[in-house]
């Protein structure tokens, strides 16, 4: 299972680090997701209300549009990273 | 032409489009029926698993929902968006490196239990069939608008029509039919919108229409929304109203539903690659969100149209008379989601909030005695091009798209059903030993029966379209998606802790619906008065999935960690799953 681990020194290429990689990219992106959601768009939506958004406040504008859109970023983000951590990892099926 | 045959030409020449393409690239076998034989592009599959996403209500529902409640409905567009963040970081790439061919078959192999499998089952029918009952709404109310019948025929021709459609074809017919059916759908919900977003703001994009400048009155639109609204005694359009706790959760809920959704989850077994199964998530979202940017604005614009034709001179004026009602309200009569009683006897159709007790003076100051005038949300959105004058082809344009919506997504539900009831079901428990045929035929067997359930269920829905299908999320979201992730993400999550997660997510948060909605979804049968007082700590039944898999989770890992740990095997297993390289030669069943 682990692919072969290079001298001591050198950077760590095992399956057990790939994961390790991609729990930190996932918590990154997952911490963004809520932060524009649940935050912008719902619990700090009080504190936004100062910054005018066509007729209405930020807080709604995240929460009709804003959050869709970063969401959308969020995943061809993780997808496009996930590649190069699969190559660099060596795991990918190519 | 006249529209009654105009609709006819539109949604005939649809459908016989699709059947069409279900005929060519029909099933020849179970690998093509569940899986597509897993060759579809990751664009191509994101088209059609939006198809196969954007139901009856998203749809024909959500933007009717968002336009009389405003913003405490935000709740459905990021939270029918915001799951596919989860699903393609959590879930996506890892089940399909699994390879296999339903959601059951993956707990069952992943907790090494033929009972965490059948519970896998039941939790998949559970959600399934109640989504199933959302859609048949929401067909019901397409096809009474456009034949002109009532609500209840109209029910009934479109569950025939989805029995004979979805039974025919299989994933692999489905899959390219959704394609189509995307690109009728989208068409369908945009093009009116931006008619209707040129005539309000001037702006051709209605997202941006959405927070422009209203024409008439030269001030933003939603500014002039808020204050109309308040004329009439309705609440701010912007402001919110339910509390933050329920908004919090039904949003979480809402997405952690979409992520453990089986319809949604199976399309990500068709693509050819791991890394695929990433973007295709992408992809998907990418053209769910051309509806659901699409959406609010559609809600907006078409709140400020209806109160426009009901006061044709300004809230402050008189109310439009009766007998000079437009068109389209005559059409929605016929079919009785639209009515009208004169209840001051004055010959003109009052529309304001008849609850509002801060309101109630000025209403009776001007004679009124109250609101006379009943619009059914699910209407919203195949009446919204009639309420703005738009031609005739936009609006057979429109029946077709809500058609291609309700048709598209119970063809995939019911595929979910079809697939768990006879492979893992059956093949999996009953008769290991029954042949590829027979396994074809209890498939449409199952499907049958689903739509039965479902039509005679979507005769007394409990909620609009999109309200019923939000029970179906938090069902899924407290039963399906923590097993899933916790199959992927933990190696310590045993047999005894995923079937103890499973039963405790999925009896709590059906109970809890039960308890409210009815038993069964029976009329007349709840316990407690479904409202926001009676509600408990005032979290709505739609809102409790959330709180279902928090107690999914804790008494998953509770049991786990009190009970042996899994053999080598499958965490070899859950360690291999985790990378990509590989999953070519998973796929052999």
């Amino acid at each position: 299972m682990a692919s072969p681990q290079t001298g001591a020194g050198s950077e760590d290429l095992s399956a057990h680090a790939y994961w390790k990689a991609n729990i930190r990219l996932v918590t990154g992106c997952l911490i963004v997701w809520a932060f524009v959601s649940f935050g912008c768009a719902i619990l700090f939506r009080p504190l936004l209300s100062g910054i005018p958004v066509g007729g209405t406040d930020l807080g709604f504008w995240f929460a009709q549009q804003g959050s869709i859109l970063v969401f959308i970023v969020l995943i061809f983000f993780y997808a496009w990273r996930m590649t190069k951590l699969d190559k660099k990892y060596n795991v990918s099926e190519d | 032409m006249d529209q009654y045959y105009l609709n006819l030409l539109f949604v005939g020449a649809t459908f016989a489009l699709y059947i069409g393409i279900a005929f060519w690239a029909r099933a020849g076998t179970t690998s093509d029926f569940y899986a597509a034989n897993r060759g579809v592009h990751p664009v191509t599959n994101g088209m059609a698993t939006a198809a196969d996403w954007m139901s009856a209500a998203s749809f024909l529902s959500m933007a009717g929902l968002i336009a009389f409640t405003g913003y405490d409905n935000s709740a459905y567009l990021m939270g029918w968006t915001g799951g596919y963040v989860l699903l393609a970081l959590l879930l996506a790439p890892y089940l399909r490196k699994f390879g296999k061919f339903t959601v059951p078959e993956f707990i069952g192999d992943r907790f090494y239990s033929k009972t965490a499998r059948l519970i896998g089952v039941l939790c998949l029918i559970v959600a399934s069939v109640t989504y199933v009952i959302g859609q048949m709404t929401g067909v019901g109310v397409a096809f009474s608008r456009f034949l002109e019948v009532s609500n209840t025929a109209g029910l009934l021709i479109g569950a025939a029509v989805v029995f004979f459609y979805a039974v025919l074809g299989g994933m692999k017919g489905v899959t390219y039919t959704q394609v189509a059916q995307y690109i009728v759908l989208i068409l369908a919900y945009t093009i009116p919108a931006i008619f209707i977003s040129l005539q309000l703001t001037g702006n051709v994009l209605p997202p941006l229409g959405l927070f422009s400048t209203y024409e008439a009155s030269g001030q933003p639109l939603l500014a002039t929304l808020n204050q109309i609204l308040g004329e009439l005694g309705f609440a701010s359009y912007t402001g919110q109203q339910g509390s933050t706790l329920n908004l919090f959760l039904f949003t979480l809920t809402l997405m952690i539903g979409t992520a453990g959704l089986p319809h949604v989850i199976i399309r990500f077994f068709t693509v050819p690659k791991v890394s695929d199964a990433r973007y295709s998530a992408g992809w998907a979202l990418v053209f769910i969100a051309l509806l659901y940017l699409t959406a609010p604005a559609v809600g907006a614009m078409a709140r400020l149209n209806i109160i426009n034709t009901v006061f044709p001179n300004g809230v402050e004026g008189q109310a439009l008379e009766y007998e000079a009602r437009p068109e389209w309200m005559k059409n929605w009569e016929t079919t009785g989601l639209l009515a009208f009683t004169d209840k001051n006897g004055d010959g003109r159709m009052q529309l304001y909030n008849e609850k509002n007790q801060a309101f109630a003076e000025q209403a009776a100051e001007r004679g009124w005695q109250g609101s006379e005038l009943d619009i059914n949300n699910d209407i919203l959105v195949l009446a919204n091009p009639e309420i703005a004058g738009l031609p005739g082809w936009v609006i057979a344009l429109v029946a077709a798209g809500g058609l291609a919506a309700a048709l598209s997504t119970a063809a995939g539900l019911l595929l979910a059903i079809s697939g768990a009831v006879s492979h893992d079901l059956i093949k999996g428990a009953i008769n290991p030993n029954i042949s590829e045929k027979s396994e074809l035929l209890a498939a449409r067997i199952a499907m049958a029966v689903a739509i039965a359930v479902a039509t005679y269920l979507g005769l007394n829905p409990p909620g609009f379209a999109a309200q019923t299908v939000a029970l179906a999320f938090g069902i899924a979201a407290a039963s399906i998606f923590p097993v899933l992730m916790m199959g992927i993400f933990s190696t310590r999550i045993n047999n005894r802790g995923a079937v103890v997660g499973m039963l405790v997510g999925l009896l709590s948060t059906v109970i809890y619906i039960f308890l409210y909605k009815g038993w069964f979804f029976l009329p007349d049968t709840n316990s407690f008065a479904d409202t926001p007082a009676s509600w408990f700590l005032g979290i709505s039944p739609a809102a409790f999935g959330a709180i279902g898999a928090l107690l999914n989770f804790a008494s998953a890992y509770a049991v786990s960690l009190a009970t042996r740990e899994p053999p080598a095997h499958i965490q070899e297993l859950v360690e291999s799953i985790r990378v990509p390289r590989g999953a070519g030669a998973a796929t052999g069943h």
